[in-house]
């Protein structure tokens, strides 16, 4: 299977351990991510926040180059899959719009294929059973908080694989890990996303209470699909590790080299990795 | 309030964000769900209400405008199918455009951001975070809170490989700089 791949800003950086868990992982189910050449910024929350226009330009631009490379196109980070689908909606409803935007990019929007979150992909019955196949070291014994955050299944009109207020595709993914997915009610509450360095109170109330939520419902970690979600839990608070839904992949898979991930992370998973006899 | 009242308010919200507005009957599940609406000045129907009212001026005056994390919760619930995530971008935009004082770090911190893509094509965060910081050295009281805690946070950052020193550039940076022409308040306007 080929897609498109948006890697995003973050993937390289403040979200490493999600890309080089996704590359990891998707290598090893034999899913091919052929990187949109010279992406840019999807403009992420600030772009809407003050320019609603750059908001579906900025992310229009990728989508017209991915269409070089064919299949969907798959971003990792719930803020570029927003955007990007938005874009994508706009390309093929505004047709004189569409003509400005292949335009700029000098490319042609052909319309095949459609933007896809990396854990909707990852989800789908035949990627599940592929998944089944590939775990080499089931997860028995680690109770997880799955976290969707707020973007990724919302609005359900757009997005619509799974439920917006109850979604369960990441517990079924965990499930085909051997992992346990505990039920708690914030799956789908906000971390406070981007005002974690302007108004940081606000994030640090919201992500605690998450983490404690976690905490209470008896999960280990706390199973992350968005690199903000991620690095908000991370820093934000200390009760509990969060780790990207790849990196427990990864760890059920047994690929090699996950302690330089595991020791980027803010809040160790290692100690309760190590209590579980899931890490050496 | 009271004597300010814009009658036509209403009209131009829902005109410019496309949400039918004057749809709300105040059940409040938005304000109910609203994740940030405890540290809003005005909470989520509230400013729905005071839209259909033409309180133009404590609407667009409002930090309550700038909280929205775009969570969309509040969409995703209503009953009247009212996106006010949507509606919360076209009343920033509004404000910018008549001159209205943003939350002073939240709207810093967006313009760096886009600045930074506008120079870069991609977000570089080390000199995103400087010219963030730059934009409220005029004003103290926000420059110095959380300066502690978000330099220990940057440096937790770097210390862990998670902060690049040199910025990711796309090739061909002409035409993102075009996409950026669009005679947008947003954008274009300083205030």
């Amino acid at each position: 299977m080929k897609y498109a791949y948006y890697p995003g800003c973050t993937i390289e950086t403040t979200a490493v351990e999600f890309g080089r868990s996704t590359n990891a992982v998707c290598e090893a189910l034999g899913i091919e991510l052929v990187e949109i050449e010279d992406w840019n910024c999807c403009g992420a929350s600030s772009a809407h926040s003050l320019d609603h226009e750059l908001s579906l330009r900025l992310p229009a631009r990728n989508v017209v180059l991915a269409q070089e490379i064919g299949g969907d196109i798959v971003a990792p980070c719930p803020a570029c899959y927003q955007n990007v689908l938005a874009a994508d909606n706009r390309l093929r409803e505004d047709e004189a719009w569409r003509r400005q935007m292949e335009e700029v990019v000098g490319a042609a929007y052909t319309g095949q294929g459609r933007p896809r979150h990396l854990l909707e992909v990852l989800s789908e019955p035949e990627a599940l059973a592929a998944v089944r196949a590939r775990v080499k070291r089931p997860l028995a014994g680690l109770k997880v908080a799955s976290y969707y955050g707020c973007v990724l299944v919302r609005p359900p009109e757009i997005t619509g694989w799974d439920d917006p207020e109850h979604p369960v595709r990441m517990d079924v993914l965990m499930a085909a890990l051997g992992a346990e997915a505990v039920d708690w009610s914030y799956k789908v509450d906000c971390c406070g996303a981007s005002l974690t360095l302007s108004r940081s109170e606000i994030v640090v109330h919201l992500s605690t209470r998450l983490a404690e939520a976690a905490v209470e419902a008896g999960a280990d970690v706390v199973a992350a699909a968005c690199g903000i979600c991620q690095i908000n839990l991370d820093t934000r608070q200390k009760h509990i590790p969060a780790l990207y839904f790849t990196e427990l992949m990864a760890l059920a898979f047994d690929l090699p080299n996950l302690d330089r991930l595991f020791k980027k992370h803010g809040v160790d998973p290692r100690p309760v990795l190590r209590r579980r006899g899931l890490f050496a | 309030m009271g004597a300010s009242r814009d009658l036509s308010f209403a009209e131009m919200v829902q005109e410019q964000s496309g949400e039918p507005v004057q749809r709300c009957y105040f059940c409040q599940k938005c304000t109910a769900g609203c994740p940030v609406a405890y540290a809003m000045d005005v909470k989520p129907a509230q400013l729905l209400r005071l839209i259909q009212l033409g309180e133009k001026e404590a609407v667009l005056g409002s930090s309550a405008i700038w909280l929205c994390v775009n969570c969309q919760t509040c969409g995703a619930r209503c009953p009247n199918q009212i996106y006010l995530a949507g509606m919360y971008d076209a009343l920033r935009q509004m404000a910018l455009g008549e001159g209205y004082a943003p939350e002073p770090s939240v709207y810093a911190l967006h313009r760096s951001f886009l600045d930074s893509i506008k120079m870069w094509g991609r977000v570089h965060e080390l000199t995103m975070l400087m010219e963030y910081k730059m934009r409220l050295l005029p004003k103290p009281a926000i420059f110095f809170d959380g300066l502690v805690s978000d330099l220990m946070m940057g440096g937790g950052l770097i210390a862990k490989g998670k902060i690049s020193f040199v910025p990711e550039r796309v090739k061909r940076l002409k035409e993102v700089r075009r996409l950026y022409e669009t005679n947008s308040p947003g954008t274009e306007v300083e205030p």
